[in-house]
Protein backbone atom coordinates (compact mmCIF):
# COMPACT_ATOMS: atom_id res chain seq x y z
CA UNK A 1 0.00 0.00 0.00
CA UNK A 2 1.66 3.43 -0.79
CA UNK A 3 1.74 5.38 2.39
CA UNK A 4 0.96 8.38 1.44
CA UNK A 5 -2.24 10.70 -0.10
CA UNK A 6 -0.45 12.43 -2.86
CA UNK A 7 2.31 13.17 -4.64
CA UNK A 8 3.03 16.23 -2.92
CA UNK A 9 2.27 14.62 0.29
CA UNK A 10 5.25 11.98 -1.11
CA UNK A 11 7.12 14.90 -1.65
CA UNK A 12 6.90 16.58 1.57
CA UNK A 13 7.51 13.57 3.88
CA UNK A 14 5.36 14.72 6.86
CA UNK A 15 8.27 17.80 6.98
CA UNK A 16 11.15 15.60 6.82
CA UNK A 17 11.12 15.41 2.73
CA UNK A 18 14.27 17.76 3.18
CA UNK A 19 16.49 14.80 4.99
CA UNK A 20 14.88 11.82 2.79
CA UNK A 21 14.90 13.53 -0.68
CA UNK A 22 18.75 14.86 0.20
CA UNK A 23 20.24 11.79 1.52
CA UNK A 24 18.86 9.62 -1.38
CA UNK A 25 20.00 12.18 -4.30
CA UNK A 26 23.74 12.75 -2.56
CA UNK A 27 23.74 8.76 -2.57
CA UNK A 28 22.37 8.03 -5.94
CA UNK A 29 24.62 10.35 -7.44
CA UNK A 30 27.73 9.22 -6.09
CA UNK A 31 27.09 5.73 -6.53
CA UNK A 32 26.04 6.30 -9.86
CA UNK A 33 29.50 8.46 -10.43
CA UNK A 34 31.11 4.63 -9.00
CA UNK A 35 29.96 2.87 -12.40
CA UNK A 36 30.35 5.64 -14.36
CA UNK A 37 33.93 6.55 -13.87
CA UNK A 38 35.32 3.06 -14.46
CA UNK A 39 33.48 3.02 -17.76
CA UNK A 40 34.62 6.62 -18.79
CA UNK A 41 38.14 5.66 -17.77
CA UNK A 42 38.08 2.19 -19.96
CA UNK A 43 36.81 3.93 -23.31
CA UNK A 44 39.94 6.59 -22.76
CA UNK A 45 42.30 3.52 -21.87
CA UNK A 46 41.03 2.05 -25.44
CA UNK A 47 41.24 5.53 -27.43
CA UNK A 48 44.53 6.06 -25.46
CA UNK A 49 45.66 2.91 -27.35
CA UNK A 50 44.64 2.98 -30.54
CA UNK A 51 46.28 6.57 -30.92
CA UNK A 52 49.48 4.52 -30.19
CA UNK A 53 48.84 1.36 -32.30
CA UNK A 54 47.92 3.79 -35.30
CA UNK A 55 51.24 5.35 -34.68
CA UNK A 56 53.17 2.40 -34.30
CA UNK A 57 51.47 1.70 -37.78
CA UNK A 58 52.57 4.91 -39.48
CA UNK A 59 56.06 4.66 -38.51
CA UNK A 60 56.54 0.92 -39.87
CA UNK A 61 54.83 1.99 -43.36
CA UNK A 62 57.70 5.03 -43.24
CA UNK A 63 60.55 2.79 -42.76
CA UNK A 64 58.68 -0.06 -45.44
CA UNK A 65 59.15 2.78 -48.26
CA UNK B 1 45.92 -35.39 -8.67
CA UNK B 2 43.35 -33.40 -6.75
CA UNK B 3 45.43 -31.03 -5.56
CA UNK B 4 46.58 -30.35 -8.90
CA UNK B 5 43.63 -30.19 -9.93
CA UNK B 6 42.69 -27.60 -6.87
CA UNK B 7 45.88 -25.29 -7.90
CA UNK B 8 45.05 -25.35 -11.47
CA UNK B 9 41.77 -23.10 -10.78
CA UNK B 10 43.88 -21.19 -8.08
CA UNK B 11 46.37 -19.98 -10.88
CA UNK B 12 43.88 -19.51 -13.46
CA UNK B 13 41.69 -17.25 -10.95
CA UNK B 14 44.37 -15.49 -10.44
CA UNK B 15 44.73 -14.61 -14.21
CA UNK B 16 44.12 -11.29 -14.62
CA UNK B 17 43.20 -12.25 -18.47
CA UNK B 18 40.98 -15.11 -17.55
CA UNK B 19 38.94 -12.76 -15.00
CA UNK B 20 38.93 -10.12 -17.92
CA UNK B 21 36.97 -12.27 -20.42
CA UNK B 22 34.88 -14.35 -17.33
CA UNK B 23 33.73 -11.28 -15.86
CA UNK B 24 32.37 -9.78 -19.11
CA UNK B 25 29.96 -12.63 -18.88
CA UNK B 26 29.02 -11.84 -15.29
CA UNK B 27 28.61 -8.01 -15.34
CA UNK B 28 25.27 -7.82 -17.51
CA UNK B 29 23.66 -10.26 -15.57
CA UNK B 30 25.25 -8.45 -12.02
CA UNK B 31 24.09 -5.15 -13.80
CA UNK B 32 20.70 -6.25 -14.31
CA UNK B 33 20.04 -7.97 -11.03
CA UNK B 34 21.46 -4.98 -8.78
CA UNK B 35 19.11 -2.40 -10.95
CA UNK B 36 16.49 -4.48 -10.20
CA UNK B 37 17.18 -5.24 -6.95
CA UNK B 38 17.80 -1.27 -5.91
CA UNK B 39 14.85 0.11 -8.14
CA UNK B 40 12.53 -2.50 -6.36
CA UNK B 41 14.20 -1.45 -2.76
CA UNK B 42 14.40 2.47 -3.30
CA UNK B 43 10.42 2.49 -4.06
CA UNK B 44 9.41 -0.12 -1.45
CA UNK B 45 11.03 2.12 1.12
CA UNK B 46 10.31 5.52 -0.07
CA UNK B 47 6.55 4.87 -0.87
CA UNK B 48 5.31 1.81 0.79
CA UNK B 49 7.29 0.84 3.97
CA UNK B 50 5.56 2.21 6.77
CA UNK B 51 6.70 5.19 8.43
CA UNK B 52 8.49 4.90 11.84
CA UNK B 53 5.99 5.38 14.94
CA UNK B 54 8.72 7.81 16.63
CA UNK B 55 10.92 9.12 13.55
CA UNK B 56 8.06 9.23 11.22
CA UNK B 57 9.07 9.60 7.49
CA UNK B 58 13.30 10.57 8.23
CA UNK B 59 13.30 6.79 9.16
CA UNK B 60 13.07 5.89 5.44
CA UNK B 61 17.01 7.17 5.08
CA UNK B 62 17.69 3.76 7.12
CA UNK B 63 17.10 1.86 3.03
CA UNK B 64 20.38 3.51 2.15
CA UNK B 65 22.34 4.12 5.45
CA UNK B 66 22.47 0.21 6.82
CA UNK B 67 23.06 -1.32 3.48
CA UNK B 68 25.82 1.62 2.82
CA UNK B 69 27.38 0.80 6.21
CA UNK B 70 27.25 -2.76 5.52
CA UNK B 71 29.18 -2.71 2.57
CA UNK B 72 31.64 -0.34 3.47
CA UNK B 73 32.25 -2.70 6.02
CA UNK B 74 32.44 -5.74 3.89
CA UNK B 75 34.44 -3.86 1.19
CA UNK B 76 37.22 -3.29 3.88
CA UNK B 77 37.49 -7.34 4.53
CA UNK B 78 37.48 -7.43 0.30
CA UNK B 79 40.50 -4.97 0.30
CA UNK B 80 42.31 -6.71 3.19
CA UNK B 81 41.92 -9.88 1.94
CA UNK B 82 43.28 -9.11 -1.39
CA UNK B 83 45.62 -7.43 0.00
CA UNK B 84 46.96 -10.26 1.92
CA UNK B 85 46.36 -12.60 -0.92
CA UNK B 86 48.95 -10.13 -2.88
CA UNK B 87 50.85 -9.95 -0.28
CA UNK B 88 51.62 -13.53 0.59
CA UNK B 89 51.26 -14.90 -2.93
CA UNK B 90 52.07 -12.39 -5.18
CA UNK B 91 49.34 -12.95 -7.16
CA UNK B 92 48.36 -9.66 -9.33
CA UNK B 93 44.55 -9.90 -9.87
CA UNK B 94 44.92 -9.66 -5.53
CA UNK B 95 46.75 -6.67 -6.11
CA UNK B 96 44.53 -5.03 -8.36
CA UNK B 97 41.24 -5.84 -6.83
CA UNK B 98 43.06 -4.01 -3.46
CA UNK B 99 43.65 -1.45 -5.39
CA UNK B 100 39.76 -1.02 -6.87
CA UNK B 101 38.07 -1.74 -3.70
CA UNK B 102 39.77 1.53 -1.99
CA UNK B 103 37.97 4.03 -3.92
CA UNK B 104 34.34 2.31 -3.34
CA UNK B 105 34.94 1.65 0.27
CA UNK B 106 35.44 4.81 0.58
CA UNK B 107 32.39 6.24 -1.52
CA UNK B 108 30.16 3.66 0.71
CA UNK B 109 31.58 5.32 3.87
CA UNK B 110 31.21 8.63 2.78
CA UNK B 111 27.21 7.88 1.70
CA UNK B 112 26.96 6.04 5.52
CA UNK B 113 28.35 8.96 7.45
CA UNK B 114 26.44 11.39 4.86
CA UNK B 115 22.57 10.10 5.44
CA UNK B 116 23.86 9.27 8.96
CA UNK B 117 24.73 12.66 9.49
CA UNK B 118 20.96 14.06 7.93
CA UNK B 119 19.38 11.21 9.23
CA UNK B 120 20.89 12.91 12.86
CA UNK B 121 19.48 16.55 12.58
CA UNK B 122 15.73 15.15 12.81
CA UNK B 123 16.73 12.12 15.22
CA UNK B 124 19.07 13.35 17.60
CA UNK B 125 18.84 17.34 16.81
CA UNK B 126 22.30 17.30 15.40
CA UNK B 127 24.30 16.39 12.10
CA UNK B 128 27.47 15.08 14.09
CA UNK B 129 28.11 13.33 17.24
CA UNK B 130 32.19 12.44 18.37
CA UNK B 131 30.91 9.22 19.34
CA UNK B 132 32.52 5.68 19.17
CA UNK B 133 30.32 4.58 16.02
CA UNK B 134 30.50 7.65 14.11
CA UNK B 135 34.28 8.20 15.00
CA UNK B 136 35.18 4.84 14.16
CA UNK B 137 33.21 4.98 10.62
CA UNK B 138 35.15 8.03 10.10
CA UNK B 139 38.76 6.34 10.77
CA UNK B 140 37.34 3.66 8.17
CA UNK B 141 37.29 6.27 5.78
CA UNK B 142 40.70 7.62 6.31
CA UNK B 143 42.06 4.13 6.13
CA UNK B 144 40.72 4.36 2.71
CA UNK B 145 41.75 7.60 1.97
CA UNK B 146 45.30 6.36 2.89
CA UNK B 147 45.28 3.29 0.85
CA UNK B 148 44.30 5.42 -2.48
CA UNK B 149 47.05 7.92 -1.52
CA UNK B 150 49.34 4.61 -0.64
CA UNK B 151 48.78 3.73 -4.42
CA UNK B 152 49.80 6.89 -5.74
CA UNK B 153 53.19 7.52 -3.47
CA UNK B 154 55.51 4.74 -5.11
CA UNK B 155 57.14 5.20 -8.71
CA UNK B 156 56.69 1.14 -8.43
CA UNK B 157 53.83 -0.33 -8.42
CA UNK B 158 54.68 -3.19 -6.25
CA UNK B 159 56.10 -0.92 -3.27
CA UNK B 160 52.73 0.71 -3.99
CA UNK B 161 50.88 -2.47 -3.39
CA UNK B 162 53.30 -4.12 -0.70
CA UNK B 163 52.51 -0.70 1.69
CA UNK B 164 48.26 -0.71 0.94
CA UNK B 165 48.12 -4.23 1.89
CA UNK B 166 50.29 -3.74 5.05
CA UNK B 167 48.24 -0.39 6.14
CA UNK B 168 44.68 -2.45 4.85
CA UNK B 169 45.55 -4.88 7.03
CA UNK B 170 46.68 -3.19 9.89
CA UNK B 171 43.68 -1.14 10.01
CA UNK B 172 42.25 -4.63 10.36
CA UNK B 173 41.97 -3.71 14.07
CA UNK B 174 39.48 -0.84 13.42
CA UNK B 175 36.36 -3.41 12.15
CA UNK B 176 35.93 -4.94 15.36
CA UNK B 177 35.84 -1.56 16.70
CA UNK B 178 32.60 -0.57 14.47
CA UNK B 179 30.91 -3.14 15.22
CA UNK B 180 31.09 -3.41 18.66
CA UNK B 181 31.22 0.79 19.86
CA UNK B 182 27.59 0.74 20.30
CA UNK B 183 27.60 -2.11 23.10
CA UNK B 184 30.91 -0.91 24.14
CA UNK B 185 30.75 2.48 24.75
CA UNK B 186 27.33 4.96 25.43
CA UNK B 187 26.10 6.55 22.42
CA UNK B 188 23.01 7.59 20.85
CA UNK B 189 23.66 5.72 18.03
CA UNK B 190 21.07 2.47 17.95
CA UNK B 191 22.46 -0.84 18.46
CA UNK B 192 22.34 -3.58 15.58
CA UNK B 193 19.05 -3.78 13.98
CA UNK B 194 19.93 -6.73 12.18
CA UNK B 195 21.70 -9.92 13.85
CA UNK B 196 22.68 -13.45 12.67
CA UNK B 197 21.94 -14.61 16.02
CA UNK B 198 18.65 -13.44 16.30
CA UNK B 199 15.30 -12.37 15.09
CA UNK B 200 15.82 -8.60 13.34
CA UNK B 201 14.19 -6.14 15.87
CA UNK B 202 11.88 -5.00 13.09
CA UNK B 203 8.90 -5.34 11.92
CA UNK B 204 8.68 -7.59 8.80
CA UNK B 205 6.92 -4.65 6.58
CA UNK B 206 10.15 -2.71 6.98
CA UNK B 207 12.52 -4.80 7.12
CA UNK B 208 11.82 -6.59 3.94
CA UNK B 209 12.38 -3.56 1.73
CA UNK B 210 15.98 -3.32 4.28
CA UNK B 211 16.66 -6.80 2.81
CA UNK B 212 16.56 -5.55 -0.54
CA UNK B 213 18.39 -3.13 -0.14
CA UNK B 214 21.18 -4.93 1.27
CA UNK B 215 21.23 -7.48 -1.18
CA UNK B 216 20.76 -4.69 -4.13
CA UNK B 217 23.48 -3.22 -2.78
CA UNK B 218 26.02 -6.39 -2.58
CA UNK B 219 25.32 -6.71 -6.21
CA UNK B 220 26.37 -2.88 -6.82
CA UNK B 221 29.58 -3.63 -5.08
CA UNK B 222 30.46 -6.83 -6.70
CA UNK B 223 29.25 -4.70 -10.02
CA UNK B 224 31.48 -1.78 -9.38
CA UNK B 225 34.61 -3.31 -8.02
CA UNK B 226 34.16 -5.44 -11.54
CA UNK B 227 34.06 -2.46 -13.70
CA UNK B 228 36.95 -1.05 -11.50
CA UNK B 229 39.24 -3.99 -12.15
CA UNK B 230 38.66 -4.32 -15.29
CA UNK B 231 40.33 -1.13 -16.37
CA UNK B 232 43.02 -2.09 -13.81
CA UNK B 233 43.72 -4.72 -15.38
CA UNK B 234 44.03 -3.06 -19.19
CA UNK B 235 46.37 -0.70 -17.87
CA UNK B 236 48.64 -2.80 -15.93
CA UNK B 237 48.44 -5.64 -18.78
CA UNK B 238 48.61 -2.45 -21.68
CA UNK B 239 51.97 -4.05 -22.88
CA UNK B 240 50.71 -7.89 -23.32
CA UNK B 241 49.32 -9.21 -26.59
CA UNK B 242 45.96 -10.02 -25.78
CA UNK B 243 45.29 -6.47 -24.89
CA UNK B 244 46.76 -5.54 -28.08
CA UNK B 245 44.17 -8.09 -30.19
CA UNK B 246 41.12 -6.79 -27.84
CA UNK B 247 41.95 -2.78 -28.22
CA UNK B 248 42.25 -3.96 -32.55
CA UNK B 249 39.22 -5.63 -32.34
CA UNK B 250 38.06 -2.74 -30.96
CA UNK B 251 38.93 0.14 -32.88
CA UNK B 252 38.05 -1.98 -36.39
CA UNK B 253 35.37 -4.70 -35.60
CA UNK B 254 35.69 -6.39 -39.13
CA UNK B 255 39.17 -6.85 -38.94
CA UNK B 256 38.54 -9.67 -36.35
CA UNK B 257 36.96 -12.09 -38.55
Amino acid sequence: MFQFESINDFIQMGGHGYYVWSAYLISLSVLIWLVVSPLQRKRKFIQEMIRQQRREMARQDISNT
Amino acid sequence: MWHLFHWRWFHRLGSPRWFYQASGKWLPWLSLLAAILLLVGISWGLGFAPQDAKQGNSFRIIYIHVPASFLALAGYYVMAIAGAVGLIWKMKLADMVMKSAAPIGAVLTFVALVTGAIWGKPTWGTYWVWDARITSMLVLLFLYLGVIALQYSYSSQEAASKASAVLSLVGMVNVPIIYKSVDWWYTLHQPATIKFTEAPSMHPDMFQPLLVMILGFYCFYAVALILNTRVEILHRERRTRWVHDLVTAQSNPAQLK
